[in-house]
Parts: structure tokens; C-alpha cells; sequence
């Protein structure tokens, strides 16, 4: 039996990266993701776990924090997603499971989503056109949860006005990316 | 509109979902002797004020909390926003 | 005034040496704001004229002398420019051609460019020989109301003869009936203190708003930023008013914080400080750039606003007071500062107020030569350069396709000729209010300046400064402006100074109400868009129309695209005085966005053809697309409809092929669509139980159980499968069409029913990318996929097993042992990325056994051969017992639904029973949607026996095949219906059966 050949969000078989005036949009496909929620009575137990393996707290609503080989950000109240290296990390949800135990639930996500990162100067102007958030406001280490171009996203700000994370949800990836390009093409 | 979200602050009212009257959160007890009439009260009745009134919104394309709004139907003020889950406990509402 | 004559007729003749010539810009003055180093050609009904940059349509036409352009709506009478603003009622062109033409666009906002065409609308053969001005000598019948009371009867008529007619007759512009080329885009902005309107007080605002660090956003409709103080003459300080506009531009430009909109205008104030916007970004050039969008529609999030929208002029009506010619003083004014051209060499006023004085000293200036002051005041100041008539009225016009000569009544009595080119008219100002009622606010009656301003309702947030709150003198926009701002801003914690403001003008607003001239019988304007008149008016009052409301859409005076701008105020000042009340007794009727009419393709933006949505894909979808698949839109998936082999010729063949192909041996449908639920906690198994109507406490690990959901209603609403992967953790599938509405029931049911309940849910439906595998050597096939180490025997992985496995040498996978087709059957996910892979894995390790994929219409056969239901059948009206499944509605405990699941009319002893449907003539169809009546007799509601949900051609059995709800159905097995389709009168004789057509004992399954 032949070994089954991954494909990318977008239905590559390497990641896509644009280049604009001003942005480039990378396709990223070497995460791996797995959403951790605090079982009801476990949540103090389920925090100081998730820190033993991050060496970081876990963020507070509407943010972002790296630790070590992981990144995690708050997806509602009680729940987060985490995300490492997926070729160091392919099996990210039972490593979690292994640590969190019975104190949290853990889901792997790692296939559930699409990233596009976005790096420029461009990123605001490009943004606006997409994205009702007040991106102009905000800092590194927001991590919005919205709908862009009617899809339901997360949006990561590495540093404001110039570097962010989109991730969406995988079977809209074509969708999103020709809004960020259709975007992109408008704007730069 | 702007839902003034207990978490995450100001959000525009389309990343919500509107469901409609806060009282579907006091389920009845299926139990009771008269939960025909109870189930039949709680489906089908419905206070509609020209006015404050609580009601659900989803945050589905947010968090996904429940939220409670206090709007005005008439002038669309939002004068309080809660945590549905909080609310529901606050009614009594556990297991 | 010895060219003056009384009662004498045309006594002018108009410079028509002038009209139509290219390059004669013969009516232009000197100074303004042209670049005459700039010239731009243009073409107006196919002529070629040139013009400046900075010019309008309206601006360079006038310059070349061009006064007529257009017919009105309804009368077909010749208009010209009545306003030098977005209010135009009348100068409405086609811009553009081809594909990019759009209609009914202002020329009095067209922004000059070369190359610009421009046609005029509404007639034919030409503007200046209108067949349809017929209908002006018709207007006797043809008043307000003429339709309703005309096109009555037959009223079979009124759609196929009267409406085309008529809106052939009515329209104005015609739309190209081409896709638009071009591209539109939207967006989202953010600030502190919007500010709507780049006049004096909007600018006084900025200036003062940007310097206390406040993000602000500035938008003019306009693309120069000054809004009156482009059009006036008077300085502000020791400078030019348009000086000081540019040096404050040029202030707020070079701060961060401010963002300048210039061509954008504010169209909707929406709840809590949203407000919509478009900016046009290339209607002011030739083309937009490839890929660059012609226009913006910004939603823009403001703490705080500010409007300055200014005022707009209001005319007074006389009769025919609509010749092109007469125009709007203030506009006339505009003309001649701003753009240095003049409607004709030789003119009139006619005023109630001193703004008109002003446009006459004005045009003085310029060399124009202003024959009359006309005041309605008798105490009129005097204006020097010019006769005044004080107490004196404009009686009636004269002129063919232009204003040649005006009949005035002078304070004594007596009538006088007086021959000019063009009238300004000054009836007053009217802030513009707009804005502040689109929540419903209604604005209240000032006595002082005769006008409406926005009152204590208006939208929360908002303030209103200069003109349009009618502080109308230049010093008090300055000053209002900046004072707005401040209290705006210390609203919001700012601690900011207003700006420092020049010296300028502060007159007092001189008006005395006087809003239609009563004398004569011929028809005197009010809303010239519409083509109504003072009689109109009068004609509603008699027929008692007399609520505002009523009056507006009877006449439909207001109802054009101008919303009425300079008509609404004329309107309802006749109105009044035909009540016998005063203005604010009559009140006012609504304004609704847009201010300023949108195109449709604005409101689309990037929304359109293939993008109007997003788009999902299933995991498989590369291969599907190179194997012959075609597609079908369910919900946002695409999915494969069927696959076409080489030869098939109808879709028919391939679907009857792959269904066929899955019941003799094996076929492969990609499901991932169905919504997958992660649902895990130490309350995992109450939660479901109180989810779906069946129980799941029970369910073992490594078993999938069916399950079915009911609303609270007791009405079904979904089903699907349940697998317990661990005491704590199941995977719920939903159907794809439900799979968002059942994840946001669950949050609602443990959020808001049962917030104590540990259970947490996540949705991983695009996560796994899953197959049925489907037919009689699905398990052989999948024996070449699942990894050796894991038993898929029929011993060890029995029907309703799930277990975690790996494929292909160590890919992690779900195995589930579930059947949609009825077959034995597994259902196989991966991760996702590993999907299209997947498909071609499995069809590879299937070529032995004649693998075959298979598409959504090969799935809903074999599921109609089985009796499972779908949506056709859970269609929001159907129970538990409706679809033959009452038994499982558990009554040993609570779920959703399930108390009113017992209500006795759900569970009456004719409730409708899903049954099989057979033709008994094998070539007839069985029709979705065909009502059930008995083998003979009436048909009709009352004899109704139920209703056809699904059909397919069954290969299996030879023949159409239906499912549907029969009444009592399930005893009935065997009895002969008539399936009936009144709309197509259709009939076919049908047998009930059982729903399930194939396998019934299930065997095959467990196989």
C-alpha cells in the first residue's frame, strides 16, 4: 500500500505563499492543534497542568501566549487551543490528553483548520477590508476570534500592523484565501 | 448593533445569533403533574414587550457563550449584558 | 430697466451660438476652482464639449452653454440643473456605456474626467424632441393618483399590459443590461469621533479633534473638502475661505490620528455608532485600475459623531417654475465661485430671504448681469447693481427648452415681463437633518430661521453642529464645530481646547416664510423629480388624504431617488395651509438611508458570481474533480452529485450505475460533510441522553448507536449517529444541512438548561475527512487498507462498532461499522490532509472488486430504498411516531421534546405513518410533492390522505419508488392511492409498501 501523500488547506502538495507590494500571505500546514477545556470543578488542576507543559500561564480571554515549543490562545470561556511544531508534535492532542488527565478535555484540531499568515506593512490596510475588529488598536498577543468574509476565524497579532495568523476553518481555506487576495489585490 | 460582551468587550451584533426570549432558560421540571401545560406555557408563550426586555444572543461567531442582553426593543439600548451560563444559575438552573 | 416689457412675450432670445459648440466654454467666468491648464474633453448625447478639471457634468455643460439635460419623469418636460449638490432632482444622465453605463447618476456630483460620456435619459427621439412630452398636454389627467384610479380593472390586465407599458413609459434611465466589469470592495473602520460633513464646521471640528490625539474620520461627499466655503465669496480671516480650507487640509493630513474620506458619502446612521458609508474611489476617472474596486462601502464603528451636513436650499414654487434656467440661488452662486460658469449672461432672483441678495452681489461680481431682485418682503434690503422688486413675486416663466423671459407681479399689482436666461431661487435653507432620523428621530420646527433642526432624539452618540443644525452664518459652523467637538470628545475623556478659529462672516438668517406663489392656474413645482405639483397636493387634501404619510405616497412627492431634498419642505408648507395649521402641526415624513442613492453592486461588493458565499470542499474534492464528478451545492459544501464514466450520456446512467455497482459489491462516498461533535466530560452520557429522544447511558465503549433529536416542540429535528469512543468522550455525527444549529442547541442546552452538568463540546467535522464504504466486499476491500494489527472481522468489529485504528502503514483513522445504504457497510476517517489520498487509496485497493464512487444522488436512491429519512422527511412538521421511529422516544427519562412528544394531537390514531410508494404502472413516476387522495373521488384539501416527500428511480426494483406520509399509514400496506399534482395535473396511481423496498429484515447489514 502506497503511503497516503498529505495535501495542503488550499490542495497543494507544498504550502502556497503571494507576495504583494507591502504582504505576503503564506499558507501555514506545519502545525500541529489540539483544544483543551477544563472539566467543571478541574479547572485549577487543568491550568496548572497545561503550565507544566507550556511553562506558561494560560492566556487570559482575547490573547495569546508562547511557551517553549507551544503557542495557546483562549477560544471561549474554559477552553483554549494549543498549537507546536506538527512534525515534532503529530500526535499534539494525546501528549495534552497524557498531561491534563482527567482535569480537561482534549480534541485534536490539527486538520480542522487553515492558517494563512500575513506579514507586511500592508497588514492594516489589507485587513480593513476584512476583518470588523479594530486591528488598528490593538497588540501583540491578541487573539480575536471573528467572522471574516462569513467565515469563523481566529486571528493572531504577532505584531501589530505587520504580522498576523488567520486561521480558518479548513474546507473554506479556497474561500478565504481569494478574499485575502481579492483584498490584497484591491488595497496593494 | 453592539453587544457589550461580558469578556470580550464591544462586538458587532453579526458575529451573534439571536434566539428570542431570556425565559427559555427556565425549563420546566418534567417531573411536575402539570408539565403538559408547563411545556405547552414554555414552547409557546412569549412575553413580547415594547420595551426592556432579556433575551438570548449567541456569540457563535465569537466565544460561543450564551449572553443574556437587556435591549430595548424601542430604542435598541443595551442597558446589561450577562453570561447566559451565570443567568441560568442565578435562576436556579444546575444540573 | 429699459429692456424691461410689460406683458410683451418672448423678448430674449437665448445665446444658442453657444450651445452644442465644442470648446466654447462660452458661459465661463473668470477665478474659481478649475485648473483651466488642465482642459478634459467629454461627450453629452454625442457631442463633444470641453470642460476643466474640477469641473462637474453639470459645471462643464453649463460652461458650454448647455442648459436642458433631461426629461422629467412623468410629463417628459424639459429640465435642467436645479442644484449644484448631491440633492439634484433633475439633471439625471446615463454616465458611462456599455457594460460600465449607469443610470439616473447626478450630474451635479459627476466628477469631470476626460473621456467622460454622458446621454441624456427619459427621451426619444431626442432631448430636444421628446415624443412623450405628449404627456404633458395630458396632464389634466394624469394628476397624482391617475394610476390607482385608471388601471382598476380588468385586473387581469394590470400585469401583462398596464405595469409594462407604464414602466416603459416612467422610467428614466435604462440600465446596460450587462454584468459590471467592474470590481467593489467593503471594509470596516474604527474611531473615536466620527465627523460627517468637511464644511466649515466639520473642519473647525477636525482641527480641533485631531489635535487632542483622538482617532477621528473626516468624510466629505464632496472631492474637495470646504463644503460652502468653496462657493462663497467672503474670506475667513485675512483669507480666502478656500485658502483657509487649504491650509486646514493641510493640517489634518499630516496628523496620524485623522483620516480624510473625501468622494465619501455617510448614507445610514445605524444603532449604536455604526454608520455606513461609500467611498467612490474611481468614479472620477476613466476606468478603475485592474483588480482596484470603482467604490467602498465602509461600515465604520464611531464612539462618537458629529454631523455637518450643512443645509440644503429650498425653492419656492411658481408656475412653470421648472424651466431649465431656473435654478436654486445658492447653486447659481456656487457656479459662478466655485466653477466660474454661469447658466446665461443674463439673470433673475427670486427670494424671501437675504442668502438670494448675497448670490446676486455675488454674480455682480463676476460680471453677470442681474436683470431683478425679486422679494417676496416687502421690506427687502436694497442690493446694489441690480433693481429690486421688494414684495414682488414670480408669477410665471416662458421659454421653450430654456427659461426665456419672467412674468412677475410687483408689489402694486401690476405684472411685468422681464427677459432673462436663468432664476435663482431662494426660499430658504433646511439643515439637513438626515442623519439624525434614521433611528426614527424627528426633528422639530424652528421659528426663528423657518426650518426644521434636529431635536433631542436623534441617534444616541451623535451631535449635529453648523448648517445643519442651523447655526447657518460661517462664524457659528466654526464655532459649533469646534465646541461639538470638544464636548464630544470630554465625553470620552479628552481633555482638548477648540481650535483657533478665524474671524468670519455672522449674518442673521433674514427669511419670511414664503413657500408658493398662489396666483395662476398652470402647474407650479414642488417635487420635480416625481412631477408633482401644487395641485397634486391640493388634489390629495380633497381626497382626504392628509396624514403626511398618506400624502408622500399618493403623490409619491418625496418618493424619487432625492428622497425629496428640495421638494419635502414645499410639500408639506401646502399641505399646511390647505389644513389651516402651521408646519411642525403637519410634521414630517421619514427619512431612511441611503442619503444618496447606492448602486446595487456597492451593497454586493466582493460578494458576487462564484464568491457571492463561501465555498467548502470536501477533502476528496481534487480527486472527484478529475473523475468525471459532477457537483452540487449542499448547504456551502460541495459535494459529488455522481461521477460520469465515458459513454454515459444522462446523469440517470451514472447514478442507476453506481447505485447498482454499491449494492453487488462496493462503493465509496465521501461523507465528511455530515457535522462531526466532540462531546466529552464526566457528564458526557446525561448530557446526550437529554439530547436525543432515544437513551445513550447505556451505550457501551466502542459502539455507535442511531440517534434522533426533537425540538422542545416534540417535532424531530435531526438524526445521526452517537460512537463512545471512552466512558467520558462520544463523537456525535448531525446531518450536514443541521450541523451548525445542532452544535449551537448543545452549547445552548449546557450553557443555559443544565450549566452544572461537566460537559464540553467542539465541533471536528473538518478535522476527519470520512468515506462510506459501502457493499458486500466493503470489508474485504478495507482488509487491504486497515492496518494487519487491527481485527475487522465481523466477530470482532460487528455492526454499530467504532474503533480507533490506523490505515496505509501507521495513518491514524476512526473506523465506524454504520450503514446509510443498508448495505454492510464502515465508514473510514483520516485526517484531513490525508483525504484525497484516502480516496485514491481506496480505490486502488478496490479495483478487484469493481470500486465504485459514488455521489449524493446514488446515496439518496439507495437511502429511499431503505426508508431512511432526511430532510424531506424530518421537515420540521414530523414526530417520532410520524417517521416510524415513536417507539424509541424514551419514556423512562428526560429529553428535549419529549413531554410534548405526549400531546394527544401528535399521537392521534390517523397520525401519518411514513410508507413505501410504488407505481402500479412501472413506467409512471412518483412525484415529490403530490398529495396522497384515495383511487377515486374528489380531490381536494378536506379529502387529503397526505404527501409524497422523497422519489428516485430505484434500479434495484425496476421502477420510480417514493416515500411519503399516509394517514394511518402503516396499516394500510397494499391499498391503491392516487398521487396527485393538481399544479401539473398530474396523476398516478400508486401502491402502498413498505418503506423499506430493499432488505427489509436488515440482513445485510449485520453481514
Amino acid at each position: 500500500m502506497a503511503e497516503l501523500k498529505a495535501l495542503t488547506a488550499l490542495g497543494g502538495y507544498e504550502p502556497r505563499v503571494d507576495e504583494f507590494a507591502g504582504l505576503i500571505i503564506r499558507e501555514v500546514t506545519d502545525r500541529a492543534l489540539a483544544s483543551l477545556a477544563a472539566r467543571l470543578g478541574s479547572e485549577a488542576d487543568c491550568a496548572a497542568a497545561a503550565k507544566g507543559l507550556l511553562g506558561a500561564v494560560l492566556p487570559e480571554p482575547a490573547t495569546w501566549v508562547a511557551g517553549g515549543d507551544f503557542t495557546a490562545w483562549w477560544m471561549g470561556p474554559d477552553q483554549w487551543m494549543i498549537d507546536a511544531d506538527y512534525a515534532s508534535h503529530t500526535l499534539l492532542a494525546a501528549e495534552l490528553k497524557s498531561v491534563v488527565g482527567g482535569a480537561g478535555s482534549v480534541t485534536e484540531q490539527t486538520d480542522g483548520w487553515c492558517r494563512f499568515d500575513l506579514e507586511g506593512s500592508s497588514c492594516f490596510d489589507v485587513l480593513e477590508r476584512l476583518c470588523q475588529l479594530d486591528l488598528r488598536s490593538g497588540t501583540a498577543g491578541d487573539a480575536q476570534r471573528t467572522a471574516l468574509e462569513h467565515v469563523g476565524c481566529f486571528l493572531l497579532c504577532r505584531e501589530p500592523g505587520r504580522h498576523y495568523s488567520l486561521l480558518g476553518p479548513r474546507s473554506s481555506a479556497g474561500s478565504l484565501h481569494h478574499a485575502l487576495m481579492t483584498a490584497a489585490g484591491s488595497v496593494l | 448593533m453592539i453587544i457589550n460582551h461580558p469578556i470580550l468587550g464591544p462586538r458587532d451584533a453579526q458575529e451573534f445569533t439571536y434566539l428570542g426570549d431570556a425565559s427559555l432558560i427556565e425549563r420546566p421540571d418534567p417531573q411536575a403533574e402539570n408539565a403538559d401545560e408547563t411545556f405547552h406555557d414554555y414552547v409557546y408563550l412569549r412575553d413580547n414587550p415594547a420595551g426592556e426586555h432579556q433575551e438570548l444572543w449567541y456569540h457563535e461567531q465569537g466565544d460561543r457563550s450564551w449572553l443574556v442582553v437587556t435591549r430595548n426593543t424601542l430604542t435598541h439600548e443595551i442597558t446589561d449584558v450577562q453570561l447566559a451560563r451565570d443567568a441560568a444559575r442565578a435562576r436556579g438552573r444546575s444540573k | 430697466m429699459s429692456d424691461m416689457t410689460v406683458n410683451s412675450g418672448v423678448a430674449f432670445t437665448s445665446d444658442r451660438a453657444a450651445k452644442g459648440t465644442a470648446k466654447g466654454q462660452s458661459h465661463r467666468l473668470t477665478g474659481g476652482l478649475v485648473e483651466r491648464a488642465k482642459p478634459l474633453s467629454f461627450t453629452f448625447d454625442g457631442k463633444t464639449f470641453q470642460g476643466f478639471e474640477g469641473d462637474t457634468l453639470a459645471s462643464a455643460l453649463m460652461a458650454n452653454g448647455v442648459k436642458l439635460m433631461g426629461r422629467s419623469f412623468k410629463y417628459h418636460r424639459p429640465r435642467g440643473v436645479l442644484t449644484a449638490g448631491s440633492e439634484e432632482p433633475n439633471a439625471l444622465v446615463e454616465l458611462r456605456s456599455g457594460a460600465r453605463q449607469e443610470p439616473n447618476t447626478r450630474a451635479t456630483v459627476a466628477e469631470l474626467y476626460d473621456g467622460l460620456e454622458a446621454k441624456s435619459q427619459n427621451r426619444w427621439p431626442s432631448l430636444e424632441h421628446d415624443m412623450l412630452s405628449i404627456n404633458d398636454k395630458l396632464s389634466n389627467f394624469l394628476t397624482a393618483g391617475f394610476y390607482y384610479k385608471t388601471f382598476m380593472w380588468p385586473k387581469t390586465f394590470w400585469e401583462k399590459l398596464y405595469e409594462p407599458i407604464i414602466r416603459r413609459a416612467a422610467g428614466l434611465g435604462s440600465a446596460s443590461g450587462e454584468e459590471d466589469p467592474d470590481v467593489y470592495d467593503k471594509g470596516f473602520l474604527h474611531c473615536d469621533l466620527l465627523i460627517i460633513g468637511a464644511g466649515p464646521a466639520g473642519l473647525a471640528a477636525a482641527l480641533t479633534a485631531g489635535r487632542s490625539g483622538a482617532r477621528v474620520i473626516l468624510t466629505e461627499e464632496d472631492f474637495l473638502l470646504g463644503g460652502r466655503l468653496n462657493a462663497e465669496s467672503f474670506g475667513l480671516g485675512d483669507m480666502s475661505g478656500m485658502d483657509w480650507v487649504g491650509q486646514t487640509q493641510a493640517e489634518l493630513a499630516a496628523m496620524d490620528n485623522v483620516r480624510i474620506l473625501p468622494r465619501c458619502t455617510v448614507i445610514g446612521s445605524y444603532d449604536h455608532g455604526v454608520y455606513g458609508a461609500v467611498e467612490r474611489l474611481a468614479d472620477h476617472v476613466l476606468a478603475p485600475e485592474p483588480g482596484k474596486p470603482r467604490q467602498i462601502l465602509w461600515r465604520i464603528y464611531s464612539k462618537r459623531a458629529l454631523l455637518c451636513a450643512g443645509s440644503t436650499e429650498r425653492p419656492i414654487a411658481f408656475e412653470n417654475n421648472d424651466r431649465p434656467g431656473i435654478m436654486l440661488a445658492g447653486a447659481m452662486r456656487a457656479y459662478a465661485n466655485r466653477w466660474a460658469v454661469t447658466p446665461d449672461q443674463r439673470v433673475a432672483i427670486f427670494t424671501n430671504n437675504d442668502d438670494g441678495h448675497r448670490t446676486a452681489t455675488d454674480l455682480i461680481a463676476k460680471g453677470v448681469e442681474v436683470a431683478a431682485v425679486v422679494d417676496t418682503r416687502a421690506d427687502a434690503p436694497t442690493v446694489e447693481g441690480t433693481e429690486l422688486f421688494a414684495g414682488a413675486q414670480v408669477v410665471d416663466t416662458k421659454g421653450k427648452l430654456g427659461l426665456e423671459w419672467i412674468r412677475i407681479r410687483t408689489a402694486s399689482g401690476v405684472t411685468r415681463d422681464i427677459p432673462v436666461g436663468a432664476l435663482g431661487v431662494s426660499g430658504g435653507w433646511n439643515p439637513n437633518v438626515h442623519l439624525t432620523c434614521h433611528q426614527r428621530g424627528k426633528p422639530e420646527w424652528r421659528e426663528d430661521i423657518a426650518a426644521f433642526v434636529p431635536a433631542g432624539d436623534i441617534p444616541v452618540g451623535m451631535s449635529v453642529a453648523g448648517a445643519a443644525n442651523g447655526a447657518f452664518s460661517t462664524s457659528a459652523a466654526l464655532r459649533t464645530g469646534a465646541d461639538s467637538a470638544v464636548a464630544s470628545l470630554a465625553a470620552l475623556g479628552f481633555d482638548v481646547a477648540p481650535a483657533d478659529l478665524p474671524e468670519a462672516e455672522d449674518a442673521p438668517v433674514n427669511v419670511t416664510p414664503f413657500w408658493f406663489v398662489k396666483e395662476g392656474k398652470g402647474r407650479a413645482w414642488i417635487d420635480q423629480q416625481n412631477d408633482v405639483t401644487v395641485k397634486d397636493v391640493k388634489l390629495a387634501h380633497q381626497e382626504n388624504f392628509r396624514s403626511v404619510e398618506h400624502l408622500k405616497r399618493y403623490t409619491t412627492l418625496g418618493m424619487a431617488t432625492d428622497q425629496g431634498k428640495t421638494s419635502n419642505m414645499g410639500g408639506l408648507a401646502v399641505m399646511a395651509e390647505l389644513a389651516g395649521k402651521e408646519i411642525p402641526q403637519i410634521g414630517t415624513t421619514i427619512f431612511r438611508p441611503p442619503y444618496t442613492p447606492v448602486a446595487m453592486g456597492t451593497f454586493g461588493g466582493r460578494s458576487r458570481g462564484k464568491e457571492f458565499r463561501p465555498t467548502r470542499l470536501t477533502p476528496s474534492h481534487k480527486w472527484a474533480a478529475e473523475n468525471g464528478a459532477t457537483f452540487v451545492e449542499v448547504g456551502q459544501w460541495l459535494r459529488a452529485q455522481w461521477y460520469e464514466k465515458p459513454g454515459e450520456t444522462h446523469w440517470r446512467q451514472s447514478v442507476d450505475r453506481e447505485a447498482l455497482a454499491t449494492r453487488s459489491s462496493v462503493g465509496i462516498c465521501d461523507v465528511t460533510t455530515l457535522g462531526k461533535i466532540d462531546v466529552q466530560g464526566a457528564d458526557a452520557a446525561t448530557f446526550l441522553n437529554r439530547i436525543y429522544a432515544n437513551a445513550f447511558g447505556k451505550l457501551a465503549v466502542g459502539k455507535v448507536r442511531y440517534g434522533l433529536m426533537l425540538r422542545e416542540d416534540g417535532i424531530c429535528y435531526d438524526d445521526g449517529t452517537a460512537a463512545r469512543f471512552a466512558e467520558d468522550h462520544f463523537v456525535v455525527t448531525t446531518t450536514t444541512a443541521n450541523a451548525v444549529v445542532v452544535y449551537r442547541n448543545m452549547e445552548f442546552a449546557r450553557q443555559c438548561l443544565w450549566p452544572d452538568l461537566d460537559v464540553q463540546i467542539i465541533s471536528t467535522t473538518e478535522a476527519w475527512a470520512q468515506f462510506a464504504v459501502a457493499g458486500p466486499k466493503s470489508r474485504d476491500l478495507l482488509r487491504k487498507i486497515v492496518d494487519a494489527d487491527h481485527d475487522i472481522s465481523n466477530e470482532a468489529f460487528p455492526f454499530m462498532g467504532c474503533a480507533e485504528i490506523t490505515v496505509c502503514g501507521g495513518v491514524r483513522a476512526r473506523l465506524f461499522r454504520i450503514s446509510f445504504s443498508g448495505e454492510m457497510a464502515y465508514e473510514i476517517a483520516v485526517p484531513t490532509r490525508y483525504g484525497n489520498a484516502m480516496m485514491e487509496a481506496l480505490m486502488e485497493a478496490g479495483e478487484a472488486f469493481g470500486a465504485t464512487p459514488y455521489g449524493t444522488e446514488a446515496l439518496g436512491v439507495m437511502r429511499i430504498e431503505k426508508g431512511h429519512v432526511t430532510g424531506n422527511e424530518l421537515n420540521g412538521t414530523t414526530t417520532a411516531l410520524n417517521i416510524g421511529l415513536g417507539r424509541m422516544v424514551s419514556q423512562k427519562k428526560d429529553s428535549i421534546g419529549t413531554v410534548n412528544s405526549r400531546r394527544e394531537g401528535l399521537n392521534a390514531e390517523d397520525a401519518l405513518n411514513l410508507v413505501g410508494l410504488k407505481p402500479v404502472a412501472a413506467t409512471e413516476p412518483v412525484v415529490p410533492g403530490s398529495h396522497l387522495m384515495a383511487e377515486t373521488g374528489e380531490v381536494h384539501a378536506k379529502t387529503d390522505q397526505g404527501y409524497v416527500t422523497s422519489a428516485a428511480y430505484s434500479p434495484h426494483i425496476g421502477s420510480s419508488i417514493g416515500l411519503g406520509f399516509l394517514k394511518n399509514g402503516s396499516a394500510r400496506m397494499g391499498e391503491r392511492l392516487r398521487a396527485v399534482n393538481p399544479l401539473q395535473g398530474q396523476e398516478v396511481l400508486v401502491e402502498v409498501v413498505s418503506a423499506h423496498f430493499i432488505d427489509p429484515e436488515g440482513e445485510r447489514l449485520r453481514g
